[in-house]
């Protein structure tokens, strides 16, 4: 036997393993393997054509990866040991973690489980190891953003229990039903919704923009998890990207099928990072970009890069994008206003901002800020000045489709409520948006079965009817310890202390 | 309407080489430094060439050895033993 010692190039090492060690099925027929990959309609006629640009093959994945984890877990060690949380801008900057560890983290997860069950779905080999592998790649994101967060979790409130919280909180049913949805599809809508619209089109908001401020604010733990994260989801984006082109270079039945999807995980996607808004204009004590602008980079100028290029396929931009465009001037106000309003209900506190902050945001938003926004806060601080801090007793009705509550404005009207209902079957259903009513209207049968929290609370469904037994019981929130006001907080006295400074005015104390 | 591809690196040793190496290679590139990362953007077309980083280390390098130092790129992506390229068509 001639042995050859030529040492395998990058494009060999990828084909013997995506092609090589794959085989043609004899004794069970291809479609009882791979139950799933028809029946959404899209036709693959060569998965051959499959081709994965980053060329990884096991060997480099393990050599890297260890490479990556060595760096991170260095700095979780030096973090703890020298006491990083003391360093950070100020403590209400830990709210955006609380948000984090609750609602982004256990989408990690959702997404190992997600690309786990996709990753054996496909026939083509080829598709099968790129999924292997991100799955591989979230489960580290869910596991090292846990150990990074458990540092605060010594110091800090509200970040005990995310797990849990996550299954019941009702912001937090937002990421939730977002993944649950996008893994109750079949496995190419799970790659479209996942890989293409979350993690090519809007994941960077989250980690490039939001980590950059959480490095200005001091949180070396978190800037490091979130880079090591995002030097994965590098190799994911582009994932997501060839996918796209590989459906639709499949088949042309396959592009008004992608076309509907790109338009629904664009919207539902959106509606998810409303959150991540609100993390970046309002959690960062330093700021570094507002919402607006990151969202000018990262969606308006790479989006607008990405659906030029696949336009060649008859792709057009999302349905719904002159809508979000129009949205990032009132997104963050309108969210943190709803927010101040239900921090009883909250593992994090919320506050008014300060008036270096609201000059920041004046600077930042001038078209609307001041007109809309500024009167509010100016009015919620004086509430609570008086002693009156506002807190809204009545539950909010939540969208049957993303469940945010129906709390956004129209298009270019931003003092009218954007509300859309329908009846079906004989029940009404109500809508944040034309977008969401959209979604509603193609699957309705998947979406009357939301479980939405607040219809929950009121028949009675969360271990009570009153509301401090639901948040206390069923979500595992402290009362006076997790939620409310954040002037006064024991969080607040805590870091004053760090500070050595005196605990705040008692007279703010939450309710 | 401009097409940007780009490229962003954690600000560290390495990538401080990674971004001269690439800004030698396209003239036509911008850099900016925001807080703990380096981005890089470039009109439809971005290359990272071995010979230019080898030169630069003094020593060999592995296209592949950039992965644990990029946070995201935005563009079509062609990598092969030589060479990284992101590009719109």
């Amino acid at each position: 036997m001639a042995v050859q010692n030529k040492k395998l190039n990058l494009k060999d090492k990828y084909q013997y393993l995506t092609r090589d060690m794959s085989w043609e099925p004899t004794y069970q027929k291809k479609e009882d393997i791979f139950p799933h990959e028809d029946f959404e309609g899209i036709k693959i006629t060569d998965w051959s054509q499959w081709e994965d640009p980053f060329r990884l093959t096991m060997d480099s994945y393990w050599k890297y990866q260890a490479e990556k984890e060595k760096k991170l877990y260095a700095i979780f060690d030096a973090f703890a040991q020298n006491n990083g949380h003391q360093n950070i801008s100020d403590a209400r900057y830990v709210n955006a973690l609380k948000l984090f560890i609750g609602g982004i983290s256990p989408l990690e997860h959702g997404a190992y489980q997600g690309y786990a069950k996709a990753g054996r779905q496909f026939s083509g080999a080829g598709a099968r190891v790129a999924c292997q592998m991100q799955s591989i790649d979230e489960l580290r994101h869910s596991q090292t953003q846990q150990h990074a967060m458990s540092h605060y979790n010594k110091h800090f409130n509200g970040l005990h229990d995310a797990a849990h919280m996550h299954d019941r909180v009702w912001f937090l049913s937002v990421p939730k039903s977002f993944f649950d949805d996008a893994r109750t599809a079949g496995p190419f809508e799970f790659l479209t919704a996942i890989s293409f619209s979350f993690e090519y089109v809007l994941t960077n908001l989250v980690f490039v923009p939001f980590m950059s401020g959480a490095a200005y604010n001091g949180d070396m733990a978190t800037v490091t998890f979130g880079f090591s994260a995002q030097s994965d989801e590098a190799r994911h984006m582009t994932l997501g990207l060839e996918v796209i082109k590989f459906i639709l270079e499949q088949h042309e039945d396959n592009v008004p099928i992608v076309q509907r999807w790109i338009d629904k995980w664009f919207w539902r996607g959106f509606r998810l990072l409303s959150l991540v808004s609100l993390m970046m204009d309002y959690m960062l004590p330093n700021k570094v970009m507002s919402w607006a602008e990151a969202w000018e980079v990262y969606y308006e100028q790479n989006g607008g890069a990405l659906f030029k290029d696949l336009e060649r396929y008859g792709i057009r931009p999302p349905k719904y994008q002159e809508v979000a465009n129009d949205a990032k001037h009132h997104l963050s106000h309108q969210l943190w206003t709803t927010f101040y309003q239900y921090s009883y209900a909250t593992n994090f506190h919320t506050w008014v901002p300060e008036k270096e902050e609201m000059d920041w945001m004046s600077e930042k938003y001038p078209d609307t800020f001041d007109k809309y926004y500024r009167p509010r806060y100016e009015f919620l601080a004086k509430e609570a000045a008086a002693g009156r801090r506002f807190y809204n007793n009545t539950l909010p009705q939540l969208c049957q489709v993303c469940q945010v509550p129906n709390l956004f404005t129209e298009m270019g009207a931003p003092t009218k409520l954007s509300h859309r209902q329908l009846v079906h079957e004989g029940e009404r259903y109500h809508f944040c948006s034309e977008g969401c009513c959209d979604i509603f209207k193609h699957e309705p049968e998947k979406y009357v079965q939301a479980w939405l929290p607040v219809h929950q609370i009121y028949q009675g469904n969360c271990e009570g009817e009153d509301i401090e037994t639901v948040v206390q019981k069923y979500y595992h929130i402290n009362i006076g310890e997790d939620n409310f006001e954040y002037l006064g907080s024991p969080d607040h006295k805590r870091w004053m202390a760090i500070k050595g400074e005196k605990p705040a005015d008692e007279n703010q104390d939450a309710a | 309407m401009s097409q940007l591809v780009f490229i962003v690196f954690q600000d560290n040793d390495d990538s401080r080489y990674l971004a001269e190496a690439v800004m030698e290679d396209n003239p036509h590139a911008e850099i900016q430094h925001q807080p703990a990362l380096i981005r890089i953007q470039a009109e439809k077309r971005l290359v990272i060439n071995r010979e230019t980083m080898e030169e630069k280390l003094a020593r060999d390098w592995d296209v592949q050895e950039m992965l644990v130092n990029v946070i995201s790129i935005g563009g079509n992506v062609d990598e092969d033993d030589d060479h990284f390229i992101l590009e719109w068509n």
